[in-house]
């Protein structure tokens, strides 16, 4: 199995990457940019099968270590 | 005094740390992040620099070694805990301190000396920095921004948790004077037992005139003058 978890800033947070590569597509022509938000993206391989336990798993290790719920969100896939 | 410095892989402030109590005539030793026990601490230090490089976020791996549980134990007896710099990060990310530090907002990393102004002498921390005295500290970071959400700043300026804010020579809180975006200027809290603080600028790096400023003494004198006094208590 394979997990895909993406941290994202918090609406909230300054984002000053995202603010930052909006200025350059803007500059570079791209119209209709509306915002940028830089983040992460984790792929964690899994050994077994158990989709549910894993999730449960990851669930618990994005909110304690993975990301920083003060200032982070995230989504968690397992395919 | 005893002091005990954190040491973490790629600490770079430990040393540091140690000159500045040991020049202030108190005893300092490093102690490694495996180690479970900070043996006869009578304050910690969790110095500046880049533990584990870094990486995911800073301080976040930092807060899961085995010396960080006897920090919180330390910390849940009272115990004086002070973050400098990277040390401030792992204090945020371990919750012994709350909100966040995030990238600077100009992308920039910021490494001279700031201005502070010293919002309350009601702590361990800043007791015996003289009303109305403007610091003059080096600050050396990329993620410095201080960020907590709106209830959280509004409880901590309830609780007069604010230790230090950024401003110009003259104590001014100003925009400019803000050199990373921190939310109302902050370059230092402490918790709400107001044992713990965390500060981004280096106070151990401006204990000597030699150095530029000794104005970091006054922080160092305040945390020895409160263990003194909790000696003179015990007696």
């Amino acid at each position: 199995m394979k997990a895909k978890i993406i941290v994202t800033p918090k609406k909230a947070v300054l984002d000053p990457q995202g603010k930052t590569v909006q200025t350059a597509l803007e500059h570079m022509g791209y119209r209709g940019v509306k915002a940028v938000h830089v983040g992460k993206y984790l792929e964690i391989e899994l050994d077994g099968t158990d989709k549910e336990a894993a999730r449960q798993q990851l669930n618990d290790a994005a909110h304690k270590f993975l990301s920083n719920p003060v200032i982070e969100d995230y989504k968690l896939e397992i395919e | 005094m005893n002091f005990v410095v954190l040491q973490f892989p790629a600490s770079n402030c430990d040393q540091d740390a140690v000159h500045a109590t040991r020049i202030l005539g108190h005893s300092a030793r490093l102690v490694w992040h495996k180690e479970n026990s900070l043996g006869d601490a009578d304050a910690v230090i969790v110095p500046g620099g880049f533990s584990y490089g870094d990486y995911l976020r800073c301080g976040a791996i930092a807060r899961f070694s085995p010396v960080m549980q006897a920090v919180k134990q330390f910390a849940e007896n009272d115990g004086l805990v002070l973050g400098i710099c990277n040390g401030f990060q792992v204090l945020t990310e371990a919750g012994l301190l709350p909100g966040a530090l995030i990238r600077n907002r100009d992308l920039q990393f910021h490494c001279e000396h700031v201005y502070l102004k010293t919002v309350t002498t009601d702590s361990p921390f800043t007791s015996q920095i003289p009303s109305g005295k403007i610091l003059r500290v080096p600050i050396a970071h990329g993620e410095g921004c201080y960020f907590a959400d709106e209830q959280t700043l509004a409880s901590l300026k309830a609780k007069n948790q604010f230790l230090w804010q950024y401003s110009d020579a003259a104590g001014n809180i100003t925009e400019t004077a803000n050199p990373n975006g921190a939310l109302q200027n902050i370059a230092g809290i402490c918790n709400e037992k107001r044992n713990v603080a965390g500060l981004m600028p280096h106070p151990e790096r401006a204990c000597e005139p030699l150095l530029g400023s000794a104005d970091g003494k006054l922080i160092f004198d305040s945390v020895i003058h409160a263990l003194q006094s909790r000696l003179a208590k015990a007696a």
